[in-house]
């Protein structure tokens, strides 16, 4: 095993297998703790460094062993190679990361100065803020979320979700064995463990660029070279990125991190990017599922991954118009507390806001979950800074509307870090709501719950959120309900699918279900949720009480998690996204699922798929659909292709049926293929030509989108 | 799911085709009347959501696409929606159907009674019954019958009532309703009519359209209909008519439903009940009009002996296989989708190609009698009226009967019997064509001068003596769609300037595109055709093919010789209706008068004797040559005031003439990828 191990990262990383085994005793020997423990009190402390002034001489030695592994030549790595060149190199290395702790000239420290403002807590980040640059001290390298939490099966065999940050977490749930076991056909006997640790020479050798590195170091920006800050910034949530790390298969990475704290600084990295040719990848959260942080394979300059999290403050909020400068980096949940603390939020809540960062929301045209209230990103946004190779672009005002030919903005919202990086935005604020409640109904069949959301938003009288769940994932979120604690509730919730299912005549096999969520004042939020109701029994609809709708929202944060434990017992499985006009609601929803299992069927899955469809969010003129699908993938010789495959068919059926190439997820590289035909030969040349003009070397060369 | 049977290269010998089942078998060994009041309970679509004969209506009545065709009616002709409203109800109360278990029941009896006496058997692949219930299951169907005679569709549904298959709503013609009684009943055993023609009546054409959409997107029933428009009179397969199919084609196309299933049926009757009154209608005695009491006239065929039916459910086409990768969908997502819209290019011509296949499909599995290979053989005798001998007949036909299988034909020829009991048990069956007469068999003619209004001329003669002819002639058509590509092969082979592949491909392909009103013969597929063609030859050890040139083996001659008489009577038929254009049209010919003038021309020539096939007289044979002359521009018609004339290009004319006699070198055809 281990030979085909070694044998698999020597085909792959081109290293021979001499060099492996001069360089094998070394990493284990003097590597694993030391070097995790250099690196984080390298970057943890790099801002403060000034102060306590550590004597360089100790890095110097500590770091020594390490160069040659950390940077290998990028050439010659032969068994012919020299003892001697190998040395020079490992002296070079060490020179460059030495470098970097070097105090930088007191002219080149401007930036810093301008950024951190006296009065925001400019020591802070990573103590109240959610993300800190060491990303994977918090959060799964591998999966989705914080480390601290996942679905597990414990000693028993019951499902138990772990950790305290949920409203789930430390519960039991029951039902969740039954249903994998009975939907995948999968086992707890048939494991498939993710690789436990990033091994770092499944790595191939970073792409430096000296000089870039060099005008750099002469800034306070802080960076990174180390393996696991560069692999984690090298992947979205795309289940083939998932996969792959599990496997602790890693291809191409970013060759270095940057950690600006503010535009200025985002300036700066964006001008020396420019000087010395470097491919700059913006990352904010993290959370794309469409393969736009991948490194492109064939970019042979040096990738430095730009990762704005440290840009996370609020510059000023302004009551009068309701307003609030925001850097870009901050993310979600943050974002919201923060203005919650003044009574204000901007009520827009992506599904990842725990993650995402307003950057991310930005340049992907993001949707929140409220929208009918708040309105989309396109709606929040007054005003928008972007760094661009090209220099900065933004609007001399923050006018609410304005008739000034094209709207820049749109250049901007959707650009997918293609042109540059966002940097601070003017969001709409509102007071938090007085009152807020949840509601659930429950429809006989799909065909019910669709016409009654067409007429809810015909009446344009839709709630804050309204879904609409088919019945697959109505049994799904069935599947998740913890243990109950009491008899009284259990006897209850028997009682009520007595009276659905006998009384009402509701067949199990076809109901479906509705969340809803009201906000406002109580007064209008009970006439509101009066009216809605009302429409929804028309269409057969039976009010199914607040917990049901309560459940439902909360699920959503946990629903990301779900696939890690499915992923460890052979299931993997993917959501997708489009918007389609209401006439074609039905259809697009049934065709797209019979494709996914007709294509399962096709290309050999062994157990029949998961395929299931919510609609989301309710337009004038249309509806966003949701595509859930999974499958049991024992037997599969290359089931991320299948898997793809799959996709890819659904994709296709989507368009066939009228269905958008994207309503939220942002086209990155996964769905670039479908461009053209979305946008037309000369809506595809109109893009390109501002890309052109705006970024003529490619700096920003993620290469989504066009 | 995908029928793969149509690609040239697999070999026709490895066809896997289903055993069949005798359903009269087990009628004749139990009730029928619990067998007509047997428990019926079909598997149904998984999507269905149930909905009655008079719902059905009003939904149709209420679609959106009635709305907005009879709003555009309205503007155009300055009539009140309400008026349109009202003829569009009574357009869907002359055509819906009623289905009524009942009725089917009574059918069900009736027909048990009338096939036990005048059928030996009626034999089905059961393979194929359990295949459709499932794609009943599964998807919508549309089930795609052959249609040889007025028995077809009686009989489709006497079947799937016997299998407890889903009952079929069949699109009939209008002709039907002139029998009120019958009419109704068929009605209520699911049957809808249509008009003929109904040319630019859009309102007609909506409620039309959407009746058979909604039954087909809702999976209320398996539509049924004739892809061939109408029965065939000569036994070959009608190039198919696109109405209907654009029709059902048209919810998959615009994502109404995820997919649909086309079951091509092949139903192959050893003796057409139609027989003789088709050979008669050919030869342009007209056709009786359907009537109830005509129909009774008919009971006389009661007490005959037809032989055996043969249905073969073929394997069901997925259109959403057939369509991947050939139609963009999207095209029809920027409009709504009730406002009917030309179909583009695409899609056009997605559905001919789909057509074809599904005739090809029916023809392929099309049983086919040692009779139909005894009446190719004796109507390539050296002389009609003698015949040939029996054992040359019965040394011929099982020669025939190998090439016929090596080609792929689906021959029910019993190898446990002695050939010579073969050969005279076919005889017997179809003992009013052909007679024996001290071991010479040929053709029975009728006796001269027999009429009883007194003597007749020698043209009524001719024609007379052509009945006969003529249902042979229906016979062994069953048996071209074996051997046509290889025969216009060899044709070519012969006629073409040199044995070079590219002159040789040229005259294949001028013979394709001349007759491909005769044949089914996919547009734009004469490559394939072609490597069809070579492949069959080579393969028999006819024809030798290397780089440049084709040659003809030397054991080949035999094939050769079969195979181009087998087309001569087409070639020569064509041949005559161009020398006709050159030589008698006068510019006063229509076309109505054409087949009365070209028959007078073809009779002369006959009694002459410098014409030698009297199937020539097939007014079908006519109407195809003329209906390829006028695609190939040789005529033309000119819209005069009153009435249309034609107008002759003699110069293109004679030069086709000229090269279907191998006088003048074929024209390049254009697409020669080799």
């Amino acid at each position: 095993m281990y030979g085909l191990a070694l044998l698999y990262i020597v085909l792959n990383c081109g290293i021979s297998p001499s060099s492996l085994t001069t360089a094998g005793p070394l990493r284990q020997a003097a590597l694993p703790q030391n070097r995790r423990a250099l690196g984080r009190w390298l970057i943890s402390h790099r801002p403060v460094r000034r102060q306590c002034g550590f004597p360089n001489e100790v890095l110097r030695r500590s770091l020594a062993p390490l160069a040659p592994l950390e940077a290998p030549p990028p050439h010659k790595h032969g068994s012919s190679m020299a003892a001697a060149d190998r040395q020079r190199a490992a002296r070079q290395r060490l020179q460059i990361i030495t470098g970097h702790l070097q105090r930088p000239t007191e002219d080149q420290l401007i930036t810093a100065a301008e950024c951190k403002a006296p009065e925001t807590k400019a020591q802070e980040p990573g103590e109240q803020r959610t993300v800190p640059r060491r990303r994977q001290d918090v959060m799964k390298w591998n999966g989705w979320g914080y480390s601290d939490t996942k679905f597990i099966y414990n000693k028993k065999g019951q499902a138990e979700f772990t950790g305290k940050r949920y409203r789930l977490s430390g519960m039991i749930i029951p039902g969740l064995k039954d249903w994998m076991e009975g939907t995948f056909g999968a086992s707890l006997q048939h494991k498939t463990p993710a690789t436990p640790l990033l091994n770092s020479s499944a790595l191939q050798p970073p792409t430096m660029n000296e000089a870039f590195a060099e005008d750099l170091k002469a800034t306070p920006i802080p960076f990174s070279v180390e393996a696991e800050d560069r692999v984690f910034r090298a992947h979205g949530h795309c289940l083939h990125e998932i996969f792959a790390l599990r496997e602790g298969k890693i291809g191409r990475v970013p060759d270095m991190v940057v950690w600006p704290s503010c535009h200025n600084d985002v300036v700066k990295i964006v001008e020396l990017a420019c000087k010395h040719n470097i491919c700059l990848i913006p990352f904010g959260g993290g959370t794309s599922v469409s393969s736009a942080l991948e490194c492109p394979s064939e970019e042979t300059r040096s990738i430095v991954s730009l990762d704005t999290s440290q840009m996370n403050r609020i510059l000023w909020v302004d009551e009068k118009n309701l307003t609030a400068h925001v850097e870009a980096g901050i993310v979600g949940q943050d974002l919201e507390r923060l203005l919650n603390e003044s009574g204000y939020c901007t009520g827009h809540e992506p599904d990842s806001m725990e993650f995402s960062s307003l950057g991310g929301w930005v340049a992907t045209r993001a949707s929140g979950m409220k929208k009918n209230i708040y309105g989309n990103i396109e709606d929040l946004v007054v005003h928008v800074k972007m760094v661009t190779p090209r220099g900065v672009i933004e609007k001399s005002c923050q006018g609410p509307r304005m008739s000034t030919g094209p709207d820049v903005h749109h250049f901007i919202m959707g650009s997918e870090g293609t042109l540059g990086v966002v940097t601070e935005v003017t969001l709409k604020i509102r007071p938090v709501p007085e009152y807020q409640k949840y509601g659930s109904v429950v429809f006989p069949n799909f065909e019910q719950g669709v016409a009654c959301l067409r007429e809810v938003a015909r009446q344009r009288c839709a709630p804050a959120s309204i879904r609409l769940m088919d019945n697959e994932q109505f049994k799904f979120g069935h599947a998740l309900k913890p243990q109950v604690s009491s008899i009284f509730t259990s006897f209850l919730d028997g009682l009520k699918k007595f009276y659905i299912t006998k009384f009402k005549g509701f067949d199990p096999d076809r109901l479906c279900v509705a969340t809803l969520l009201f906000e406002g004042n109580r007064e209008k939020v009970l006439q509101h949720e009066k009216q809605v109701y009302d429409i929804a029994a028309k269409f057969g609809g039976l009010a199914a009480g607040e917990d049901n709708g309560q459940r439902g929202y909360m699920l959503t944060f946990v629903i990301a998690y779900l696939r890690d434990l499915g992923m460890d017992y052979y299931v993997i499985g993917e959501s997708f996204e489009t918007s389609v006009p209401w006439d074609r609601v039905l259809d697009i929803c049934r065709n797209v699922k019979a494709c996914i299992v007709r294509e399962c069927k096709d290309k050999g899955v062994q157990f029949p798929p998961l395929s299931t469809c919510r609609v989301t969010q309710t337009y004038d003129a249309g509806a966003c659909v949701y595509f859930y699908f999974a499958f049991n993938y024992r037997g599969l010789g290359d089931p991320v292709h299948v898997f793809e495959q799959v996709e890819h068919a659904a994709r296709e059926e989507i368009l066939a049926n009228g269905g958008s190439l994207s309503h939220h997820h942002g086209v990155g590289k996964l769905r670039k293929e479908w461009m053209r035909a979305t946008v037309s030969d000369v809506g595809l040349g109109m893009l390109k030509s501002v890309k052109d003009y705006v970024d003529p070397n490619n700096i920003f060369g993620n290469r989504n989108l066009l | 799911m995908e029928n793969q049977a149509t690609s040239p290269h697999t070999d026709p010998m490895l066809k896997k085709r289903d055993e069949f089942e005798d359903i009269l078998e087990e009628r004749r060994n139990s009730s029928d009347l619990r067998y007509a009041l047997k428990c019926y309970t079909p598997v149904i679509y998984k999507h269905l959501s149930p909905c009655d004969a008079t719902s059905l209506k009003t939904k149709v009545l209420q679609s959106d696409q009635l709305h907005y065709v009879i709003t555009q009616v309205s503007k155009e002709t300055g009539r009140t929606s309400e008026d349109l409203q009202d003829e569009a109800s009574s357009i869907i109360e002359e055509m819906a159907h009623r289905l009524q278990l009942s009725t089917v029941r009574f059918f069900a009896f009736a027909l048990c009674k009338v096939f036990k006496t005048i059928f030996k058997s009626i034999c089905v692949n059961e393979n194929g019954i359990q295949r459709l219930q499932q794609a009943i299951h599964d998807h919508p169907v549309v089930l795609l019958p052959s249609h040889r005679s007025y028995m077809d569709f009686l009989l489709m549904s006497y079947i799937l009532y016997t299998y407890d298959l889903s009952l079929p709503v069949i699109a009939a013609g209008m002709d039907f309703m002139g029998m009120k009684v019958i009419g109704e009943m068929l009605r209520m055993s699911g049957a809808f009519f249509i008009r003929r023609s109904f040319g630019g009546d859009k309102l007609y054409w909506a409620v039309f359209s959407e009746y058979v959409k909604t039954i087909l997107k809702n999976g209320l029933a398996p539509v049924e209909f004739f892809l061939e428009g109408t029965r065939s009179r000569t036994s070959k397969s009608l190039t198919p008519k696109l109405g209907l199919l654009n029709i059902a084609l048209d919810p998959f196309l615009k994502g109404e439903v995820f997919d649909i299933s086309l079951v091509p049926v092949s139903i192959s009757y050893e003796r057409i009940l139609e027989e003789s009154l088709y050979a008669r209608e050919m030869l342009g005695v007209p056709k009786p009009k359907e009537s109830t009491s005509g129909l009774f006239k008919a009971r006389k065929v009661l007490s005959e002996d037809y032989g055996s039916i043969h249905v073969y459910f073929g394997q069901p086409v997925s259109v959403r296989r057939l369509a991947e990768g050939r139609v963009n969908r999207c095209q029809f997502s920027l409009a709504p989708r009730y406002i009917p819209k030309r179909a583009n290019g695409d899609v056009q011509t997605f559905v001919n190609d789909t057509a074809y296949r599904l005739v090809r499909a029916q023809e392929e599995n099309m049983v086919l009698k040692p009779w139909v290979l005894l009446a190719t053989i004796l109507l390539q005798a050296e002389n009609l009226q003698t015949g040939m001998r029996l054992e040359e007949l019965t040394e011929e036909a099982l020669w025939l009967r190998d090439l016929c299988r090596q080609y792929g034909g689906f021959l029910h020829w019993p190898d446990h019997v002695a050939p010579s009991e073969v050969v005279s048990a076919s005889l017997s069956l179809h003992h009013s064509l052909v007679k024996i007469s001290e071991g010479q068999v040929f053709i029975a003619f009728e006796e001269e001068g027999e009429s009883p209004s007194g003597p007749v001329g020698p043209e009524e003669q001719v024609l007379r003596r052509s009945v006969p002819v003529l249902s042979c002639v229906s016979y062994r058509n069953q048996a071209l769609h074996v051997f046509v590509r290889p025969a216009l092969l060899a044709t070519a082979v012969q006629t073409a300037a040199s044995n070079h592949k590219q002159d040789v491909f040229n005259t294949f392909s001028f013979l394709r595109t001349m007759f491909s009103n005769e044949f089914i013969l996919c547009p734009n597929a004469a490559v394939e055709d072609f490597e069809e063609a070579c492949f069959l030859l080579m393969k028999t050890g006819v024809l030798q093919l290397n780089q440049q040139e084709v040659l003809v083996s030397h054991r080949g001659d035999r094939t050769i010789s079969f195979l181009s008489r087998l087309l001569l009577p087409f070639v020569q038929g064509y041949q005559v209706v161009c020398s006709f254009l050159c030589e008698e049209a006068t510019d006063s010919l229509t076309e109505k008068d054409f087949v009365v003038a070209v028959r007078k021309f073809i009779v002369k020539r006959l009694i002459a004797g410098t014409l030698r096939y009297p199937e020539i007289l097939s007014s079908d044979l006519q109407k195809n040559a003329f209906a390829a002359l006028l695609r190939l521009g040789a005529v033309q018609k000119v819209k005069r005031v009153d009435q249309t004339k034609l107008k002759i290009n003699k110069v293109t004319m004679n030069s086709l003439e000229d090269t279907l006699g191998g006088k003048l070198p074929t024209p390049n055809a254009a697409s020669a990828r080799l």
